[in-house]
């Protein structure tokens, strides 16, 4: 039980009837300067994966991988930030909340599916007399 | 203590008591359950990408990502759909300023680069399949084609809502309705946004690297 005192005009606020500041419903206000810097970054997190695959810019295929993902991340964050407008504050942090339960979920689906088969092959049995005679 | 005596208090002078008070009523609860729904389509998402982790590599004697995808193609749909978010965000500026004949060009703008995305993605996918390289022809391409069409379906519902919604404004002006639907249908366009840098960082830049 909480011990706080609801005060009546608060409770009036159930009714539904909403007047003033009523359309960004617990978002907060889009700006132009928001949406521009969301874009000028996207842009640039978006044409130096291009750029690294394009132009073969690494020997090495993993480093690449890894960085692409890397600016990947960054740009769902930007994007979220900038263009989604969520932050701690909206809808009084439920959004935020969903949405760590979110990543929490897709982080176990990912990985857990990509650890659990990726040696997937291995663990099978052998389909033919052939594999079987050459099993390690 | 004091608390006992004080409910009891107001149960005499009649006044009901609700033992479980309700701590939060957003404004809009609308825009916190469009949230939810976002999230559970990023779920389904995500056991799509984990389908395409598990079979990118399974080709069936078949030709690979490095053979099939055209990154310069990739990079104009990516970019149009890059300019459908920030034309859209433009539109809701326009909104928010109540600015009626300005937000339906944004919102128009924002269709025809989405319609254009769906065109070059058809477009490519014809182009596989003209080359053997469809659906049926390996796990790979099985995941390749179910991840991104869902991706692409979600983009073409998105056109269907965004067009009605254009009718909706047309007939009733910006009204309150109106104006959340914009918000939730904003939320939902730059959500596939975000799946799309998913797509083309995973699917295609990870694909050609192999």
């Amino acid at each position: 039980m909480s011990a706080h005192s609801e005060s009546p005009v608060h409770a009036d606020d159930h009714g539904g009837h909403h007047t003033h500041h009523e359309h960004d419903g617990g978002m907060s206000h889009a700006t132009l300067k928001g949406y521009v810097t969301g874009f000028l970054l996207s842009v640039v997190l978006t044409a130096i994966p291009f750029w690294l695959v394009m132009g073969k810019v690494t020997a090495n295929p993993t480093v690449t991988a890894l960085v692409i993902l890397g600016f990947a991340a960054v740009q769902i964050v930007v994007h979220i930030m900038y263009f989604l407008h969520m932050d701690t504050k909206s809808q009084a942090g439920w959004s935020m909340l969903a949405l760590i339960f979110t990543i929490v979920l897709v982080v176990i689906m990912l990985s857990g599916s990509l650890w659990v088969m990726f040696h997937l092959k291995e663990n099978m049995m052998p389909a033919t007399a052939e594999q079987m005679r050459n099993m390690p | 203590m004091s608390e006992i005596t004080a409910v009891a208090a107001r149960e005499t002078v009649g006044v009901p008591q609700f033992y479980v008070e309700e701590e939060y009523h957003p404004e809009n609860g609308t825009l916190l359950g469009f949230w939810l729904y976002l999230m559970s389509d990023c779920l389904v998402f995500a056991s799509l990408f984990a389908a395409y982790g598990v079979l990118g590599r399974n080709y069936a004697a078949g030709p690979s990502g490095a053979e099939l995808f055209k990154l310069p193609i990739v990079a104009v749909n990516t970019s149009l759909l890059l300019l459908s978010s920030i034309t859209y965000g433009f539109a809701v500026l326009e909104m928010q300023r109540s600015r009626q004949g300005a937000m339906l060009i944004w919102l128009g703008l924002t269709g025809l680069l989405g319609a254009g995305f769906v065109g070059v993605e058809l477009s490519e996918f014809a182009h596989l399949i003209h080359e053997g390289a469809g659906p049926q022809r390996s796990a790979f391409l099985s995941s390749f084609f179910t991840l991104v069409s869902t991706h692409g379906l979600h983009v073409t519902f998105g056109i269907v809502w965004l067009v009605t919604l254009m009718v909706q404004v047309v007939l009733h002006g910006l009204i309150e309705a109106n104006r959340r639907r914009l918000i939730c249908l904003s939320m939902f366009w730059h959500f596939l946004d975000v799946v799309w840098i998913g797509v083309f960082t995973f699917v295609y830049l990870m694909g050609t690297l192999r």
